[in-house]
């Protein structure tokens, strides 16, 4: 049996703020209320504006969550802040809609000439124009006016122009409508920036990958089977993975911990030697907070989809190694309580190696920004995570309560992720675990955990967490 | 202190979740008559 590592993570965000008002929470509130679409259009974000913005800069790997600067952020940008980092980028949203179009092959997205036009051209000049063929976008180009007329969804622009159309994947299917086909090509196209970002970055031969996890949270389908369908391989067609085929698994935010796991254990029972596991952006997040950003006086923070990928492969000496041998699990029997979450996914996975809490260097959980949810009334969530289990610290006498700050400060991080519930859950810091845990990174042992809210789907009260151990190799 | 209660809970998933709620209300003899956990990220 070969030991699975972590061969490569990527993370990438699309700004796009003319979407937001077809994000769920948007869109129902402007039903109620249509002159709220002034109001989001006026405190859009521009794009140099996002790129500079820290949590951002943080995401895409150019600086830890650690070096963001104190709070706000929204206020000020970071200096030598770009749009290309180490683990990805930050995509605008002409360019964004354009790869859209490009991941919809039932040419049911129309775009304005215009927007097409500029797509095209600065696709043409991205790093991974090789991947998408930009010119293909030509054929994307209709009417959007005359798509609305004849019922389609419309697409805006930050500036509120409506520069695209999608119309319905049939007229009788309530899961292909033009809102349910807008999220799964917006999740498609994040997520294959993703993944082609990773195979560029690392150097990877995209016939290399031979199986493509896809979970993100969208659920593709027709009306016999509601999430039946394969994100995962219709990814890995867009990135060019033509050696690959690909499931989709589901479990609410914590879908992207146990996709690890089973890629991770695919390889180390030799069924493939490289698996790809992908999140694209959930577009119904868009917006999702943004009353309290309104109602502070804040842009519309919440306007950018984040995606994330990562490769799984065959022990190479030098990449982290998964730890097959302490994955963390809630279990039916496990208990609600934050307590008895933090025994099955932390306590219980370190005590049968006999490691103590602080032997862990740091806690990858749910890195939510919580400028995007405090302002709303939904708290600091990794805050609340990492004084959880500096009181289990505590509880185990392993330090005092005086020393509780400290343990967060130096296991912990700020959060700074988007409220895109999968890629926040501990996803988003793949690539910095990576560089802490390969070369003359500092670390030796990171955890990454995820739970998801399985209650919100209503066949059942639990909920679920996963949680496992990436280590540096040879340690 | 809860006997003879009617009791409706609310619980958060990253704090205290309502079937922990749920059992201490019953415990403390109330009627739990409507429970819900939410999740807010």
């Amino acid at each position: 049996m070969t030991r699975p590592v972590l061969l490569a993570a990527s993370t990438v965000m699309a700004h796009v703020p003319g979407l937001v008002r077809i994000g769920s929470k948007p869109a129902r509130e402007i039903a109620r209320d249509p002159g709220l679409v002034d109001k989001l259009v006026a405190s859009s974000r521009g794009f140099d504006d996002a790129v500079g913005y820290a949590p951002n800069q943080a995401f895409i790997g150019a600086i830890h969550p650690r070096a963001m600067g104190p709070r706000p952020h929204f206020n000020r940008v970071v200096e030598g802040g770009r749009r290309f980092g180490p683990d990805g980028e930050i995509m605008p949203e002409r360019e964004f809609l354009g790869l859209m179009a490009l991941a919809d092959q039932f040419k049911l997205l129309r775009l304005a000439p215009d927007l097409a036009q500029t797509a095209a051209a600065a696709l043409a000049r991205h790093p991974l124009s090789e991947s998408f063929k930009p010119r293909g976008l030509e054929a994307a180009i209709g009417d959007p006016a005359a798509e609305l007329a004849r019922g389609a969804l419309g697409l805006h622009l930050g500036s509120g122009e409506c520069a695209a159309a999608l119309a319905p994947g049939h007229n009788e299917d309530s899961n292909l409508t033009a809102p349910v086909i807008a999220e799964n090509l917006a999740c498609k196209a994040s997520g294959a920036l993703a993944l082609a970002h990773l195979l560029r970055l690392h150097q990877l031969d995209p016939a290399s990958i031979e199986y493509v996890i896809g979970c993100s949270e969208e659920a593709v389908g027709d009306r016999y089977q509601r999430g039946g369908g394969n994100m995962g391989k219709a990814i890995a067609e867009m990135a060019g993975c033509a050696e690959a085929s690909g499931a989709d698994l589901k479990n609410f935010c914590a879908a992207p911990v146990p996709a690890m796991v089973i890629a991770a254990s695919l390889v180390a029972a030799g069924v493939f030697r490289r698996v790809a596991i992908v999140g694209g952006g959930s577009l119904p997040k868009l917006g999702m907070k943004f009353e309290g950003h309104l109602k502070h006086s804040m842009p519309v923070l919440e306007d950018t989809l984040g995606a994330v990928a990562a490769v799984i492969g065959e022990d190479d000496g030098r990449s982290p190694v998964i730890r097959l041998d302490q994955v963390g699990r809630h279990k039916v029997s496990s208990g609600s309580s934050a307590e008895a979450i933090m025994d099955a996914l932390v306590t219980g996975p370190l005590d049968r190696r006999g490691l103590r809490i602080t032997d862990v260097d740091e806690y990858a959980t749910e890195l939510h920004n919580p400028e995007l949810t405090e302002p709303q009334g939904s708290g600091n969530v990794p805050e609340r995570n990492y004084r959880m289990l500096a009181a289990m610290g505590v509880r185990r006498g392993l330090f005092g309560r005086e020393e509780m700050d400290r343990f967060v400060a130096r296991h912990g991080m700020p959060g700074f992720a988007p409220t895109q519930g999968h890629v926040a859950s501990a996803f988003c810091y793949l690539g910095h675990a990576r560089r802490a845990l390969t070369d003359g990174g500092s670390a030796r042992r990171i955890m990454m955990m995820a739970k998801g809210s399985l209650f919100l789907g209503m066949m059942t009260g639990q909920s679920d967490g996963m949680s496992f151990i990436l280590e540096r190799n040879g340690g | 202190m809860f006997a003879g209660k009617k009791v409706i809970v609310v619980g958060e998933r990253d704090g205290v979740a309502s079937p922990a709620i749920a059992a201490c209300v019953e415990a403390a003899g109330g009627e739990v008559v409507m429970m819900a956990t939410e999740c807010f990220v």
